[in-house]
């Protein structure tokens, strides 16, 4: 089970989350922020990690 | 065992580190680092410390903890002063001798000063933490700030030294704020949002000197106009910090040429020059996002994976309510169309376009169209 915590204030709105797991984020329409679409499930756990990992204000804390 | 030393303890040097453990690296790491502090973020430098919004320890990556937990060594406040490529160390100013297998060099860069003027009291560098720490404390205090070098840096720190209420000139040599970085057109934007938030912006303009004896009192421009300030922000670019590398041998032109790095030794962050296919052209990026990028990239060459280094770059620049977002790279030459929105709006997505193709993306606080537009660059 992964679990996904996104620091929303911390957030700059790069969609880079989204461009690595478009599944799993998505963006606000009116400031970009992002947000959580679902729990990523397993199938969905490598591209998440990728997403934190790229996230230039990380933002996207990851347990498992 | 193997050692990777990693000379930069800044977003590219820690998320190398983390990068190669978190992906199976299990030999020695070491990350030296010239700042006392833990590795932090510096975008929020310029713009949420100096505003007061966040104290400035929210930028930390973490605790230390978090990098004994994953064996990685740190050695803060410790200046790389010497590279030995026969002999694979690295030699800090206390004369220490650091070995590796592997080096990974990310030093970042270093601003740029004035011939005159740093020794005066009121006069600001913006590049690390304490930088940040000590201009927050001077724009609390000021009344009238000037501001030479209208970039990323200077445009954000102008934004910040108005909402704290400050009296704010931004002068550049370049006709508009930003205008090297995304064109005049989008130049002149910023230098309209600037002036209808009550800064003064000089186009067009150098600065010849600064007045006073002991503290700052004026900037003199070379029209001989002299413009009052209490605080003066320098931000006039930066430069790749490899000077510790003179002599060493390796490959370095306005930062260290990754391509003709020996096999053992690899660049990443501000102070790494690569040659885009993407783009066709050699890069070297001081950007954020560029940093992780990289980073990650050079954890995964370490760990044996092939793939060329050939990214989108991204990039943004958040002054007052605008949200200025890039992907790609901006041609000096290009013509600029907008696509979506509207700029007297304030808020629009446009195309910079250059011999016929599509080089960058740009939104002003379109952060979702404009992510959308960046697979238009990929598909090329």
């Amino acid at each position: 089970m992964m679990d996904v915590t996104i620091d929303q204030e911390g957030c700059v709105a790069a969609g880079q989350c989204v461009l690595a797991a478009p599944d799993v984020f998505d963006q606000r329409d009116e400031d970009g922020v992002a947000v959580l679409l679902q729990n990523p499930s397993a199938d969905q756990y490598d591209a998440t990690r990728e997403a934190a990992l790229l996230c230039p204000a990380r933002a996207i804390q990851l347990s498992e | 065992m193997e050692h990777i030393v990693i000379v930069g303890a800044s977003a590219a040097g820690s998320t190398t580190a983390q990068t190669l453990r978190r992906e199976g690296f299990g030999g020695a790491l070491t990350v030296i680092g010239d700042e006392p502090h833990l590795p932090y973020d510096r975008p929020p430098l310029s713009k949420q410390v100096l505003l007061g919004a966040w104290a400035p320890d929210r930028t930390s990556f973490g605790p230390s903890t978090t990098y004994a937990e994953q064996g990685i060594e740190l050695k803060l406040g410790s200046r790389a002063d010497r590279l030995d490529l026969d002999r694979r160390t690295v030699e800090l100013a206390t004369g220490e001798q650091v070995a590796y297998d592997r080096l990974v060099v990310a030093t970042g860069v270093r601003p740029i000063r004035l011939q005159q003027g740093h020794e005066l009291k009121g006069v600001h560098l913006l590049r690390t933490l304490d930088d940040a720490i000590e201009l927050r404390k001077a724009l609390v205090e000021a009344a009238s700030v000037v501001v030479v070098g209208a970039g990323f840096l200077g445009s954000e720190t102008a934004a910040a030294a108005r909402q704290l209420g400050c009296d704010v000139t931004l002068v550049d040599v370049a006709p508009a704020p930003m205008a090297l970085q995304l064109g005049a057109e989008v130049g002149w934007m910023i230098a309209d949002l600037h002036a209808s938030n009550g800064v003064r912006v000089i186009g067009g303009s150098k600065v010849t000197c600064l007045h006073g004896t002991t503290a700052v009192e004026a900037v003199e421009l070379a029209d001989g106009t002299k413009v009052k300030a209490d605080v003066v922000l320098i931000a006039v670019g930066s430069r790749p910090a490899t000077e510790w590398l003179d002599g060493s041998g390796l490959p370095c032109a306005d930062g260290v040429l990754q391509d003709e790095a020996p096999a053992d030794v690899y660049a990443a962050g501000d102070v790494a020059r690569w040659s885009s296919r993407r783009f066709g052209q050699s890069l070297r990026l001081e950007h954020r996002f560029n940093a992780t990028e990289q980073a990650v990239h050079v954890a995964r060459r370490i760990l044996g994976n092939d793939d060329p280094f050939d990214p989108v770059p991204y990039f943004w620049t958040d002054q007052y309510d605008a949200k200025i977002q890039v992907y790609g790279v901006v041609p000096p030459d290009a013509r600029l169309v907008v696509t979506q929105g509207d700029p007297a709006a304030r808020k629009f997505v446009a195309h910079y376009v250059s011999e016929g193709r599509l080089s960058a993306v740009l939104g002003w606080n379109m952060p979702r169209e404009t992510r959308q537009d960046r697979a238009l660059l990929t598909a090329i």
